[in-house]
């Protein structure tokens, strides 16, 4: 399916722009990306999994990004069976506790992956079945790859 | 009282037992806690981080051309794979035109590399499930394309022979001559793998059945590489998203449906052949030309997201980078086959004993630094 | 004890001599088992090269060839190295039993050496009962790894010491009736009598089919028996790390290690003394030198050494599960079919001799 089929397809399911809070941006991307306000991600990404037509059943990249004003969630969608492409991002701007949906009762991988992004981003994930420090230690403080944290002994920053 | 009762009276617990950091099977610094019913596996939680040296916010700060020479210490089997994810991202990015021979050359050395990586997954898969020998077959055909790159590019294993726009120099006069020599040579002696190996009965009952791994289960954990071939599920990235020289030649994604341990092993196996069979298809016709395209010293990619995925040994290795237009990138991510291939153990190795994990660990072919990113 | 040669006469008369009888026997038992030991001590070194010498020759080696000429001190060199070596215990583990473990072990492998006759009268105990004893002496041994597992104090020790029990008490049924099919046709478990009888031809000619089956299920159980590769589930060592003597170090670590050989060559050595003839030379070509029965006994045991060890360097490893399906529902059915066709054919004189 083409970005623009997809985008009109995914505005079809809630064409009443206030209630559907979706941005569609194909700018300084390769893919279509949608931006999802953090309280309609679930129910978004269930559809795009169980929709027959775009049957994103594949999440093959998950990546915490610090935009410096917001915290933030990328999730990298494909269809195996049609083999499309879509990006779809969650911000938020609380910085001291920044919480999303999970996941990972939709697509299984995304439990590592998101314990990997609480780990170095701190960002919380509601529902998740197991979310504590992946590879840090438990009493590890802060969050590395914030773009404010600071290590004066660990990092060297030329 | 009659045996039963006895039995169902007996005190049984379950208990914890501790496999690695260093155990033989783990391949590296995995740990994992498994909960333990005798010898059968009722969870496995995988602790990791001991060799973590966030090498995404090392490049944080690192121009693109450093930030291949980090990507050697991820999955260093397969390095010069994770060099060219990141010169193809930064490529695409740059709208850079490469010189076909770069292309034929990393195609080339991606298959060479996948091999030995496949040899050497081969020798240890072999030595986890007791059979000692296969280890020093693997790695007297591995050795050989070691020398190949050692000639060409100086190095065997962190091999840095990418650079964004190119390669860092020309192939050696030899390679030709000597890939060719390794291929005459590797086909007399992948057979030797089989009756090794592959033929044998207890490894047979080894293998089929244990850790199995549905298709549907294998997208939804996103498994990738011969993990997600081994139980038909078609994730080649060389086939679906093609990079490089990979519309030059023609081959076939190796699909088992099985979704066992047996499965896997032979989609590896049989990967090796089609390997050989790309570089066949390419090595008499390198295309003359340069071996670099001209980049600025300093390379800065035009404000934007851009995600690159190729086919490691391991899997689907995805590199996304968010650019500000600077030097650096604001936000590098690497998408490591292993990280999601282990996800997906607990799954798969819960109900078998403490032997079958091994097995299927085996398999999954995890390499740490992978994981440990 | 029947020892003839010229040197032993010699001793035993000088002894005879200047001490009353009881005190004489004793410093003989003392010197020959002193002799046994030295001897088998340094041939499980020499084992212990031997197959890493076999082993470099399976996986394109060359195998140890620094010390000495092609490396023949080397495992020498290795004892040294583990006499000098500290002996660690862990904290938490039962130090009485963790030290009787090793002794175990090694103990009774010595033990089951006398009992083999190397050549016509050249052997140190001559009991009646050889094999029953035999298969009792080498049970015991499980008993010392059971010891090494639980007293380690270690779960992965504790799992391969689990294992052990259950795989040694499973296989000494197949080497028990494999062995009594045998016993069948000789009438006799002396083990002297036992090669006596096989001067009209090999046990394994003799008995034709049901022999052949018998060797076949006595040398997988005894591949068991001796906890070695494909069978070797006990140290495991992608799985249990090195499993029941991972916390051993040092001497107490090398008796087990040694202790490991010398199983080897004892069920080589019952198999060969069983099966092909003990000391006897191929259709008697060296009969009228009755010491060349060393040499002959010596070589058809180092050929089954050798078979084991092709075992060991080219299987893959059974599963625990496997490993008791193989003995419950194969190897012990067989063997007991077995056992009845081998009474028919002793009992319709289907026999074949020379």
């Amino acid at each position: 399916m083409t970005n623009e089929a997809l985008q009109s397809l995914i505005n079809s399911w809630n064409p009443d722009p206030i209630t559907n809070g979706l941005e569609f941006t194909e700018e300084k991307s390769q893919f279509l990306n949608i931006t999802v306000q953090p309280e309609r991600l679930h129910q978004l990404m269930v559809q795009l999994k169980s929709n027959s037509e775009t049957n994103f059943d594949y999440l093959f990249c998950l990546s915490g990004v610090d935009w410096e004003k917001e915290m933030g969630v990328v999730y990298h969608l494909e269809s195996t069976s049609h083999r499309h492409i879509i990006v779809v991002k969650v911000k938020t701007e609380d910085r001291e506790n920044p919480t999303f949906d999970t996941v990972s009762d939709i697509w299984p991988t995304a439990e590592f992956h998101e314990r990997e992004v609480f780990d170095f981003f701190g960002i919380k994930f509601n529902n998740h079945p197991n979310l504590k420090r992946l590879f840090l230690t438990e009493e590890w403080d802060g969050f590395p790859l914030r773009k404010d944290y600071v290590d004066e002994i660990n990092m060297i920053i030329k | 009282m009659d045996a039963t009762t006895i039995i169902n009276n007996l005190k049984s617990e379950e208990y914890f037992i501790n496999m690695g950091p260093q155990h033989p099977a783990t391949h590296g610094v995995l740990r994992l806690l498994l909960t333990i019913d005798g010898e059968i596996i009722k969870k496995v939680e995988p602790d990791l981080g001991y060799i973590h040296r966030s090498i995404e916010k090392i490049c944080e700060h690192d121009s693109y051309q450093q930030i291949v020479h980090l990507t050697d210490r991820m999955d260093y089997l397969s390095a010069h794979i994770n060099n060219e994810a990141v010169c193809l991202t930064v490529e695409n990015a740059l709208q850079l035109e490469v010189p076909d021979r770069v292309k034929v050359i990393r195609t080339i050395i991606a298959e060479l590399t996948r091999i030995a990586s496949h040899t050497l997954w081969w020798g240890v898969m072999g030595m986890d499930v007791g059979a000692l020998t296969t280890y020093f077959y693997g790695f007297r055909d591995r050795e050989l394309i070691n020398d190949i790159f050692e000639e060409t590019c100086g190095a065997r294993l962190t091999m840095n022979y990418n650079v964004p726009g190119g390669l860092m120099f020309d192939i050696h006069p030899n390679f030709v001559k000597r890939v060719k020599e390794f291929i005459a040579h590797f086909k007399t002696k992948l057979p030797e793998y089989d009756t090794l190996l592959t033929g044998n009965i207890i490894f047979q009952k080894r293998m089929k059945g244990i850790g199995v791994l549905t298709k549907e289960d294998a997208i939804a954990f996103g498994a990738s590489g011969p993990v997600g071939r081994g139980s038909g599920y078609s994730c080649d990235v060389r086939k679906h998203h093609i990079y490089s020289a990979y519309d030059k030649v023609t081959f076939n994604e190796v699909l088992k449906t099985e979704g066992d341990t047996f499965a896997r092993y032979q989609v590896r196996i049989q990967e090796m052949w089609e390997s050989m069979s790309i570089i066949e298809q390419l090595i008499d016709n390198i295309p003359e030309g340069s071996y670099k395209a001209t980049t600025d010293a300093v390379i800065k990619l035009p404000a934007g997201e851009y995600y690159q995925k190729v086919e490691t040994a391991r899997g689907e290795l995805g590199v996304f980078i968010i650019s500000t237009g600077t030097k650096n990138p604001y936000r590098l991510k690497f998408r490591s086959p292993g990280f999601s291939n282990l996800s997906l153990l607990n799954h798969i190795a819960v109900g078998g004993k403490i032997g079958d994990l091994v097995a299927t660990m085996a398999t999954l072919d995890l390499v740490i630094p992978d994981i440990d990113r | 004890m029947y020892i003839a040669m010229n040197i032993t006469k010699n001793i035993h008369e000088w002894l005879l001599a200047i001490l009353p009888e009881t005190a004489a026997s004793i410093v003989e038992m003392t010197l020959i088992a002193l002799v046994y030991l030295a001897f088998f001590a340094i041939a499980g070194l020499f084992l212990v090269l031997l197959e890493r010498k076999v082993a470099a020759w399976f996986q394109l080696r060359l195998g140890p060839n620094r010390v000495g000429f092609h490396g023949l001190m080397q495992t020498i060199a290795d004892a040294l190295k583990l006499v000098s070596k500290e002996l660690t215990v862990t904290i938490k583990a039962d130090k009485f039993l963790y030290n009787l473990a090793p002794y175990f072990v090694i103990v009774t492998a010595l033990m089951a050496l006398s009992l083999f006759p190397f050549s016509k009268e050249l052997q140190a105990f001559d009991i009646n009962i050889g094999i029953f004893f035999l298969i009792a002496i080498s049970s015991i041994g499980v008993i010392g790894i059971l010891l090494a597992g639980w007293s380690s104090n270690n779960k992965f020790a504790m799992i391969g010491a689990m294992r052990s029990g259950v795989q040694t008490i499973s296989y000494e049924l197949s080497v028990g009736l494999s062995l009594m099919t045998m016993v069948l046709m000789t009438g006799s478990l002396q083990l002297s009598e036992i090669v006596e009888v096989q001067k009209h031809g090999w046990l394994i000619v003799q008995g034709h089919i049901p022999a052949i089956i018998a060797f076949m299920i006595y040398m997988i159980a005894g591949t068991a028996e001796t906890n070695r590769a494909p069978f070797d589930l006990v140290e495991a060592e992608s799985e249990l790390g090195a499993g029941f003597h991972t916390e051993y170090s040092g001497m107490k670590f090398a008796y087990f290690f040694l202790a490991e050989f010398i199983n080897m060559f004892i069920i080589s050595a019952i198999a060969t003394t069983v099966f092909f003839g003990g000391y006897l030379s191929p259709f008697g070509i060296t009969e009228s030198i009755p010491l060349l029965g060393v040499f002959w006994f010596l070589a058809k045991t180092l050929v089954l050494i050798f078979l084991m060890m092709w075992f060991r360097w080219t299987f893959p490893r059974l599963r625990i599960d496997q490993l008791l399906v193989l003995e419950w529902k194969y190897l012990l059915p067989l063997n007991l079919m077995n056992l009845v066709l081998m009474a028919l054919i002793v009992l319709l004189k289907l026999t074949i001799k020379f």
